[in-house]
């Protein structure tokens, strides 16, 4: 009888992740010298049952690794050993170390044991024993000198094998480690009529010679514990020859009967053998089946049966509705059946919007999932750089769509990291100032109309603004007689190419980094802002569409042609004032708008449509925003606003150059989505644009 | 019957769905066929090739619309009800993509061996020998038969 493990695999994994995240969230709650012996148990629990599964399914690399985790936790938990802040770091690299020795199993790869073997390296001198004797798998010879004989006594409770252990595998264990010699007592077995085959009557005293300690065979008995009265002591002496005989008869026919012998007498635990085998490896996925865990997959998520129970209720108004329209349109049309039509379809378009609406709310995950992984950053960081911060961590159940939430995530990391690095000052230069010498990283999530906004805020020194001017100008990204706000400075970290750092850390100070931080953000459509005042701190604000897969659109019409432009980017709409257009250049219109000057791009033009409207005060001018970079895109007439639901070019064909994708109108047919920052490209603009365009046409303007 | 089917897929017999353009006959693969519409309004998609003819949504998927006579060269012809859209489905490497293609009039189904393609004539004077797998004779027309991968690898 053998059953596919492998089945189990899956199960076998999420478990472990899940057991990994709450361990590494526990040993995060861990200071040394007030460690809370609940929590060092969880972390303990979690160890062991990553280690019983793994060895279960023969993952010896897991399981020897979390050996040497457990050893160490098990002599915190006894007390034997206090805990240091080295033992936590050691325990969190473990964690890590585990979670890609898990993945490299999952994705059916040969584990990389290098990391595993330094940090077993590790934990073991911590614990002070020499590498050899953790190969407890190896089989000990005889003639080792420190070899001990113990005996153990192993009395089972009568319902042993109901919690699916199998003495016979603990004894095969147990002749691993060493000469092993066994008397069954068969006192307590019941007349053959009372017998119930489901419970184990039989007990053992073992004579065991080896030269593992009283540890490794404590550990063969670790999942009975509680099942069974298990003594286990030193003899001293070694094997004594007064052991009856028959003991060791019964063991052997024992291990025959395995492979079912069903004529041995009843005493043996034979017939018991088949259910007990079969319930073991069933137990691990009865375990885990009603216990909580995350994918690490992005394929699959998690939805809550709320969420299911009323999109199935609204399926149901959606088919009586239907039913009721059914029904209508066998009658005979009459003014009182054109009216229950209309009403009908009126209830259509409300279940339509409720399930739509629905629909979308099971993407949508907390952003817990994001800012769980927050505080280890933060500690890491903060050891590294030898500051003290604590993470405050606000808004966490605030909902948003998965994919989102997987884009976003890089670009917190680097915006907590340059809060860390740059933000934050260190001890000394806090007290200096006068500020609490603890720094506190604070992460926001809170929804504002159909937006999400994450702020991530520091009470460091805030940005320095003439640093970054002088920098900007060393790099020419601005000119050196600029009239630039603070703000306007402070805006431009995230310009391509910028850095204020004077030496570059491993952690932040490429160069590299804002940029591409705003880049992530403005490619969900959403925009990063910063705010900063010096000596108190700088506020990073994220703001976010809540999902990707709906936009709000502004329907506009190019000649015969209706597209779509993004409201998000829309500053305004305007009928252009002819007197404050000026000609630059060979072919760029520019309007002056206010203080600024934006160029006039003609979407006709770029998109090659013929029959628009040409002359400037017949059309319209929708200005929009992107990269700092104002636009005005011509357009012959402004449609209705609506939101739209973003679908795929590229799925059947290819991407097309200043459109991001296209949707289908309420008639039925298809609409293309502008993209704001292609068509700049397509336009042939330059960018940065702005800055230069604006300097290049107000020198032109004034020579006019 | 079944033993026929057998014998015809041993023999390598595909059926080609066949169509008109410019009084020639032009044969796909059926099994790419996904379905036969009749011409209706597209959205015309900014600075794409000529024979690129837009999109238009086949039940909530963006299908782009090939028009198959200015893919091959042919002069173009005035739509009307009788021009039709084959939906096909073209496995490429990586993926699958649904393209609809313009084509005067549908025709007939053909089963035809595969042995009984003939190779082009590599001298051809409209370049177009790279869309077409093979010629084969159908009683005494000739159909050519269309690389699908490579025609509407855009």
């Amino acid at each position: 009888m053998s059953i596919d493990l492998s089945q189990f695999f899956e199960v076998f994994f999420e478990e472990s992740f899940e057991g990994l995240d709450t361990m590494e969230a526990e040993l995060l709650n861990l200071v040394p010298g007030e460690e809370d012996l609940e929590t060092i148990n969880t972390i303990f629990r979690a160890a062991h049952s990553i280690k019983g599964g793994s060895g279960t399914f023969g993952f010896s690399s897991v399981s020897d690794f979390t050996h040497v985790l457990e050893t160490l936790l098990d002599q915190i938990r006894q007390g034997e050993r206090t805990l240091t802040t080295e033992h936590v770091n050691l325990l969190l690299k473990a964690v890590d170390c585990l979670r890609s020795l898990l993945a490299g199993l999952q994705a059916e790869q040969a584990p990389d044991l290098t990391e595993a073997d330094t940090l077993r390296a590790q934990f073991e001198e911590v614990l002070g024993i020499k590498g050899a004797t953790q190969e407890s798998t190896t089989q000990p010879s005889d003639n080792q000198p420190d070899s001990d004989t113990y005996q153990i006594d192993f009395k089972p409770h009568h319902h042993l094998f109901k919690t699916g252990n199998e003495p016979l595998i603990m004894i095969s264990e147990l002749e691993q480690l060493g000469e092993l010699d066994t008397t069954v007592f068969y006192d307590e077995v019941p007349e053959i009529t009372d017998l119930s085959s489901d419970e184990c009557f039989l007990h053992w005293r073992f004579f065991l010679n080896t030269s593992h300690g009283k540890s490794a065979i404590k550990e063969v008995f670790e999942w009975v514990e509680d099942d069974a009265d298990i003594t286990i002591e030193l003899c001293g002496g070694l094997f004594t020859d007064d052991i009856p005989a028959s003991a060791t008869n019964i063991i052997d026919s024992n291990a025959v009967g395995n492979d079912a012998a069903p004529t041995l007498e009843p005493l043996t635990p034979e017939p018991i053998t088949e259910p007990t085998k079969q319930a073991k490896p069933i137990k691990p996925t009865s375990a885990s089946a009603n216990k909580k865990s995350t994918t690490p997959e992005s394929t699959s998520i998690r939805v809550g049966i709320d969420k299911v129970d009323s999109l199935i209720n609204m399926v149901g108004e959606l088919v009586i509705t239907q039913a009721m329209l059914n029904q209508l349109s066998e009658q005979d049309i009459t003014p009182a059946t054109i009216t229950a039509l209309q009403e009908g379809l009126a209830q259509l378009a409300h279940n339509t919007r409720d399930l739509q609406e629905n629909v979308m709310r099971i993407r949508m995950l907390p952003i817990n999932f994001v800012f769980s992984r927050f505080p280890r950053l933060v500690r890491d960081i903060a050891q590294k750089l030898n500051k003290q911060v604590e993470l405050k961590l606000i808004g966490e159940q605030t909902e948003l769509d998965k994919t989102v939430m997987e884009k976003i995530s890089d670009p917190m990391v680097h915006l907590v990291r340059n809060s860390l690095d740059h933000g934050l000052e260190t001890v000394e230069k806090r007290l200096q100032a006068g500020k609490d010498p603890v720094g506190t990283v604070t992460l926001n999530a809170f929804h504002q109309g159909g937006n999400i906004v994450i702020e991530i805020m520091d009470d460091g020194q805030g940005l320095n603004t003439k640093k970054i001017q002088e920098k900007a100008i060393a790099n020419e990204l601005i000119s050196a007689d600029n009239h630039l706000s603070d703000e306007e400075i402070n805006e431009l970290i995230f310009m391509p190419g910028f850095s204020t750092m004077d030496e570059v850390s491993d952690l932040s100070g490429r160069g590299v980094g804002m940029d591409v931080v705003k880049r992530n953000i403005q490619s969900l459509n959403g925009s990063v802002e910063v705010t900063s005042a010096p000596g108190v701190g700088s506020t990073f604000t994220i703001r976010l569409p809540l999902t990707l897969a709906i936009l709000d659109g502004q329907l506009v019409k190019v000649a015969q042609h209706t597209y779509i432009i993004p409201l998000i980017s829309i500053v305004e709409s305007l009928q252009i004032d002819i007197a404050k257009v000026s000609r630059v250049g060979k072919n760029l219109d520019v309007l002056r708008l206010r203080d600024e000057y934006i160029p006039i791009l003609r979407l006709y033009d770029i998109f090659n449509h013929d029959n628009a409207i040409e002359s400037l005060d017949k059309t319209l001018l929708v200005v929009v925003e992107t990269d700092n970079q104002k636009v005005g895109l011509l357009v012959d007439d402004l449609l209705s606003q609506q939101q739209v639901v973003i679908k795929s070019l590229e799925a059947n064909y290819q991407k097309v150059d200043g459109i991001s994708g296209a949707t289908i109108l309420g008639d039925g047919r298809v609409s293309l989505i502008v993209d704001i920052s292609g068509l700049i490209k397509l336009s042939g603009l330059k960018k940065p644009g702005s800055q230069e365009l604006s300097i290049e046409s107000q020198a032109a303007l004034e020579a006019l | 019957m079944i033993s026929e089917l057998n014998l015809q897929q041993q023999k390598g017999v595909k059926q080609f769905l066949t169509f008109i353009m410019a009084d020639e006959e032009y044969g796909v693969d059926i099994l790419t066929v996904q379905e036969i519409r009749s011409w209706e309004e597209i959205t015309v998609l900014p600075n794409a090739p000529e024979f690129v003819k837009g999109v238009i949504n086949l039940r909530g998927t963006i299908v782009p619309i090939i028009d198959l006579r200015l893919r091959f060269g042919l002069p173009s012809i005035e739509y009307g009800p009788l021009t039709v859209v084959i939906v096909v489905k073209i496995e490429f490497e990586q993926d699958s993509k649904i393209i609809g293609i313009t084509v005067d009039a549908v025709s007939e189904v053909y089963s035809i061996a595969e042995q009984d393609a003939k190779a082009v004539p590599s001298i051809s004077e409209t370049n177009n020998d790279d869309y077409v797998a093979g010629l084969v004779n159908v009683g005494e027309k000739m159909v050519a038969l269309i690389d699908l991968q490579k025609t509407m690898n855009i």
